[in-house]
């Protein structure tokens, strides 16, 4: 199956992955598990493209998606905040991998959708707010964007 | 045998959120410590951190700040200052590592200190330590397990940690050392202290992912969707409470609860508790002793049907 191409239709995916029956789960886990690999990739591509580069085909640890986070925070701190759920995407899509035919499956890919789900919504909502500045663990200033379109120059310091 | 363990008395650094709509956990931390024989001496005349504000303004002016609370802590003779916010946590311990590392926050930090008249702090005085650290190195899963009074046995636990808590690694360097030290990737310190206290933790997939909290008002449905996803997922892993450690991210998973059920008509029901109103009444406080009652949602019910508080 083909992975979906925007990050509202990742969204949408995640969803009807979430109210899917387990039989309809299990009966198509190994491709389910690789397409929620695959949404993950697209909503990192997504943003890197968004932001004037060119989306890596390396892999990380044996997985583009982790790659495409290394390539994503480099110079931006703020993305640490998404490292561990790009781990977590990675980490379900092995669950599933390693045994498909478990009874847990259908669980582990409803729970594989919410972290991919996070990912887009963390990240999509990062596209729509990022002019603004990161209020959040490596925030960067405001400042920077008005003077030098969020360079990684330090700023001038304000008198107190 | 002579108690070995630290922190048993270290200086306590509130933060701003623990003085309003974080003030359960203000109550919580301080009926817990008193509870297990620790000491906190609240910090004289402290500031706020800076917390994500001043930050995004002027980055140097939020290191001056919190080397402020640093400067306080070294002044009233300590050596350990507790923080149990982690936006409280992260400016303290990133004040810490830019005075360090960064010579132009040194040079800020010596001009605005030398302007306000205290002492300048200088990196390497004082270890800044969370509310979990301090619970797990000053008492340990042992000791916890042996005043247990009220066990959380049959309680199924998320443990919520939120973005700050583990990032960025470099400002946590004692992080990631191995054996008993805490996880970034995995933070445990959390689940360690309530499993101890008799809880069934859930492997829990979003336990450091982001609750949009800084944007709750400037993206609040963003910040809906964020939290109502980290509910459901707590909810799929079959918890019953999802634990938290940071006043901000549990006053957003209070409030975007009620605003996704309002909103998006998606109720959830997994109670949201401070890992110390928890431990409190395991430990036999009462719940308004932990200020359960000064939570957002009202979990009174639900805690009465485990037999706590």
């Amino acid at each position: 199956m083909t992975a979906p191409l925007s990050i509202d239709a990742v969204e949408a995916r995640c969803d009807t992955l979430l109210a899917a029956p387990d039989a309809t789960l299990a009966a198509s886990a190994p491709a389910l598990a690789d397409e929620l690999l695959a949404m993950g990739e697209v909503i990192l591509d997504t943003w890197i493209t968004a932001k004037g580069d060119v989306p890596t085909e390396d892999t990380t640890e044996g997985f583009r998606l982790l790659a495409l986070h290394r390539q994503a925070a480099r110079g931006n701190a703020s993305f640490n905040a998404c490292r561990e759920t790009c781990r977590e995407v990675v980490y379900h899509h092995n669950l599933v991998r390693l045994d498909p035919t478990s009874a847990d499956a259908p669980r582990n890919i409803r729970l594989g959708a919410m972290v991919v789900r996070h990912l887009t919504l963390f990240i999509g909502g990062k596209l729509q707010v990022d002019g603004l500045g990161d209020f959040c663990c490596s925030s960067r200033p405001i400042r920077q964007a008005d003077t030098s379109n969020f360079s990684t120059e330090p700023v001038k310091v304000m008198e107190a | 045998m002579a108690d070995t363990k630290k922190y048993k008395k270290v200086a306590y650094y509130p933060g701003c959120a623990l003085e309003g709509s974080g003030h359960a956990y203000n109550r919580s931390t301080k009926a817990v410590g008193k509870e297990l024989g620790l000491e906190l001496v609240e910090l004289d005349n402290w500031n706020c951190c800076g917390a994500m504000e001043v930050k995004n303004i002027d980055p140097k002016i939020q290191t001056y700040l919190s080397a402020r609370n640093l400067s306080i802590t070294e002044e009233m003779g300590f050596d350990t200052v507790m923080a149990p916010c982690n936006g409280c946590y992260h400016n303290l311990k990133k004040a810490e590592y830019d005075l360090g590392h960064d010579a132009k926050s040194v040079e800020v930090n010596h001009r605005l200190s030398e302007k306000a008249g205290h002492g300048e702090y200088k990196a390497g005085k004082i270890e800044t330590i969370h509310a979990l650290d301090w619970i797990k190195e000053a008492v340990g899963e042992e000791e916890i397990a042996r005043r247990v009074k009220n066990s959380l046995k049959g309680l199924k636990v998320a443990n919520y940690y939120g973005c700050m808590y583990t990032r960025p690694r470099h400002i946590f360097p004692e992080k990631d050392k191995g054996p008993g030290t805490e996880s970034t990737s995995k933070p445990h310190f959390m689940d360690d202290i309530l499993a101890a206290a008799g809880a069934q933790n859930v492997d829990f997939p979003l336990k450091t992912a982001c609750c949009g909290g800084a944007h709750t008002l400037s993206d609040s449905d963003t910040s809906t969707k964020l939290v109502l996803n980290i509910l459901t997922a707590a909810e799929a892993c079959g918890a019953d409470v999802v634990a938290t450690e940071c006043p901000t991210c549990h006053t957003g998973l209070e409030m975007h609860q009620i605003r996704a059920e309002k909103v998006l008509g998606r109720k959830t029901n997994v109670k949201i508790l401070y890992f110390t109103q928890l431990l409190g009444m395991a430990l036999g406080l009462s719940s308004s002793k932990v200020g359960v009652q000064e939570n957002f949602s009202d979990s009174k019910a639900f805690l009465k049907s485990k037999g706590l508080g």
